[in-house]
């Protein structure tokens, strides 16, 4: 594809000038059916969440301004503001747990890389990401429960003692909801940190290891920091899952007991769905929105200084 | 590389430690599913006289056939209407760099990460005063919307990429802007059209949250919203509920299996420009 400059330029002139149009008129033809879809089924809705959220509303009577009480709401009802408070616990279990443990996966695969067993670990990892979040749920419900698997093994090793329902038992529900989350990322960031690790020049490697440094001194001042882009990729997209929980929750405890694993997402749905508080449910809605993209924005921008 | 032995050792038990941990509960519900319908089983134990049956059992109370029906309807609505629209405008803002394309290219980026939550309720009423709830397409408009900053984003990294002097010459010989896109862009971005085909069609199977809000019966949601309905109608026949839970997440599997390395690329390169 390379030309010589001057052969270049003197395409460009003419050409330039009839892609005017295409860069007018015409190339907006092209973005209009997709900038209509998107501006009909989000952008639209995310302003009616704003509006939604000044007032009170029950979905089909009047409804009545209320200005910015719901958001104030947001933050006293106890019962919303522990839900941002669970899901904040939950990226404990969403994303520190597969990001470190991806990271420990993925080097030891890396050192094994033509095994027959790394090839089937990275599918076998992985099967987790492809299922549904509603099967995923359904299966670490019945593990979970009082007669499930988890109880059996602990039995088994001398652990009988703290066998429980997992999911019914208030200090230990949403714990036991964050491993169902660990366990469905954890695949991803493995493969993820693994397609970087692949990147990273083998020489560094030979050299730490002629300077005397084991595998623990290697991994943490080779591996790691060349994985900064990558590990910030894992952190934000298991951040957003942790936030935007709602599939596993709503088929393995419904939030429950109590509220001990009510999270944002539900609640929405409960407030605007069963108890008709729409302007609450919108304002709810806004506040998770903002603590999304709150989340995810510096990580992205860390990872594009990294890149500098 | 040196490695001592030891430490190829441990390693080893911790992956296959990992990999005993992930299939645990596919496992646990296979083993389930094969207990007599209405018991209540312990843990891992193999049954005496396994009920194969049930899977045939769940199949027809689940109404499986028009899930599945259901399933690939929604599916064939969301995945080439998305592909198309997000590869036009793909290619007007990354290609042909389109007048206040990176104003709309910054709006679309802004919705790259939004939870649906956050917009499930003006959804719901928008999509009832349309007169379209309880019906595919309540599930299939919103999520073409839904899907489509990524989509956009994706199909804009690829064009961005394209040297202009294809179009150039392209232009040269006469072609004009739709058959520029159509036989030089279209045929070339096939690699990275086929990766989002593949991410689309897997968020939109396993969507869940618009098929239960948004449509009341079980056999005109995806297969995930279906499970749904399924878990509440059969949650005290455990069996009976692992088997349908095994054959509601068997397709993405065999799916996954078959095209295995697309789908791992397709979904890590999703997530690096996501």
């Amino acid at each position: 594809m390379t030309r010589p400059a001057g052969a270049r330029a003197s395409h460009r002139r003419p050409v330039a000038a009839r892609l005017r149009g295409a860069r007018g008129l015409v190339g907006w033809l092209f973005v209009a059916p997709a900038l209509a879809f998107y501006a009909v089924f989000v952008l639209r809705p995310i302003a009616l969440t704003f509006q939604y959220s000044l007032y009170e509303w029950d979905g089909i009577g009047p409804s009545t301004w209320v200005g910015l009480a719901n958001f104030g709401k947001v933050f006293t009802d106890p019962d919303l503001y522990d839900s941002l408070i669970n899901a904040v616990k939950l990226i404990v279990f969403f994303s520190a747990i597969p990001v470190l443990l991806g990271l420990a996966i993925a080097a030891t695969i890396r050192r094994i890389a033509e095994s027959r067993l790394a090839l089937v670990a990275r599918t076998v990892l992985f099967l987790p990401q492809v299922i549904p979040l509603v099967a995923a749920g359904i299966a670490w419900s019945w593990l979970l429960a009082s007669t499930g698997v988890i109880n059996q093994l602990l039995s088994l090793v001398g652990l009988g003692g703290i066998t429980r329902a997992w999911l019914g038992d208030f200090s230990t529900a949403l714990p036991a909801v964050g491993m169902i989350g660990a366990w469905v990322l954890l695949g991803l960031c493995t493969l993820l940190l693994l397609a970087g690790m692949s990147k990273i020049d083998p020489a560094l490697y030979e050299a730490a290891r002629l300077d005397g440094a084991g595998p623990w001194r290697e991994f943490v001042s080779i591996t790691v920091p060349s994985l900064r882009q990558e590990i910030a990729v894992c952190v934000t997209v298991t951040v957003i899952a942790a936030l935007a929980s709602f599939d596993i929750i709503y088929i393995s405890t419904q939030g429950g007991p109590g509220n001990t694993t009510m999270v944002p997402g539900l609640q929405i749905y409960y407030l605007a769905f069963s108890e008709r508080e729409v302007g609450m449910a919108s304002a709810l809605a806004l506040v998770l929105m903002v603590l999304v993209i709150a989340c995810a924005l510096p990580i992205q921008w860390f990872t594009k200084e990294g890149e500098r | 590389m040196i490695t001592s032995g030891r430490e190829s050792w441990t390693g080893r038990l911790l992956l296959i430690a990992m990999m005993a941990i992930t299939l645990l509960p596919f496992l646990s519900l296979f083993v389930t599913a094969l207990h007599p319908s209405g018991s209540y089983p312990a843990g891992l134990a193999w049954p005496a006289d396994p009920q194969w049956g049930n899977f045939l059992a769940a199949f027809r109370a689940a109404n499986m056939g028009e899930l599945l029906k259901s399933s690939v309807l929604i599916v064939l609505g969301v995945v080439p209407i998305s592909i198309v629209l997000a590869t036009m405008a793909g290619f007007a803002i990354g290609h042909l760099r389109v007048i206040g394309g990176r104003v709309i290219f910054l709006l679309f980026v802004l919705g790259l990460t939004l939870p649906f939550e956050g917009i499930i309720t003006p959804l719901y009423y928008q999509i009832r005063d349309m007169g379209l709830l309880n019906t595919r397409w309540a599930i299939i408009l919103p999520l073409i919307g839904l899907f489509m900053p990524f989509s956009v984003f994706w199909m804009r990294a690829h064009f961005v990429n394209m040297p202009g002097e294809l179009s150039e010459s392209a232009r040269m010989d006469g072609a004009n802007v739709w058959q520029l896109f159509r036989r030089i862009h279209v045929p070339l971005a096939m690699p990275a059209i086929s990766s989002l085909g593949i991410l689309l069609f897997l968020w939109t199977w396993n969507q869940f949250l618009l098929a239960i809000v948004l449509v009341d019966d079980p056999t005109k949601r995806t297969m995930s919203g279906a499970l749904g309905a399924f878990q509440g109608q059969w949650g005290t026949d455990i069996p009976l509920l692992c088997a349908g839970s095994l054959l509601i997440l068997t397709p993405t599997l065999v799916i996954f299996l078959i095209f295995q390395r697309h789908f791992v690329k397709a979904l890590l390169q999703g997530s690096l420009k996501g």
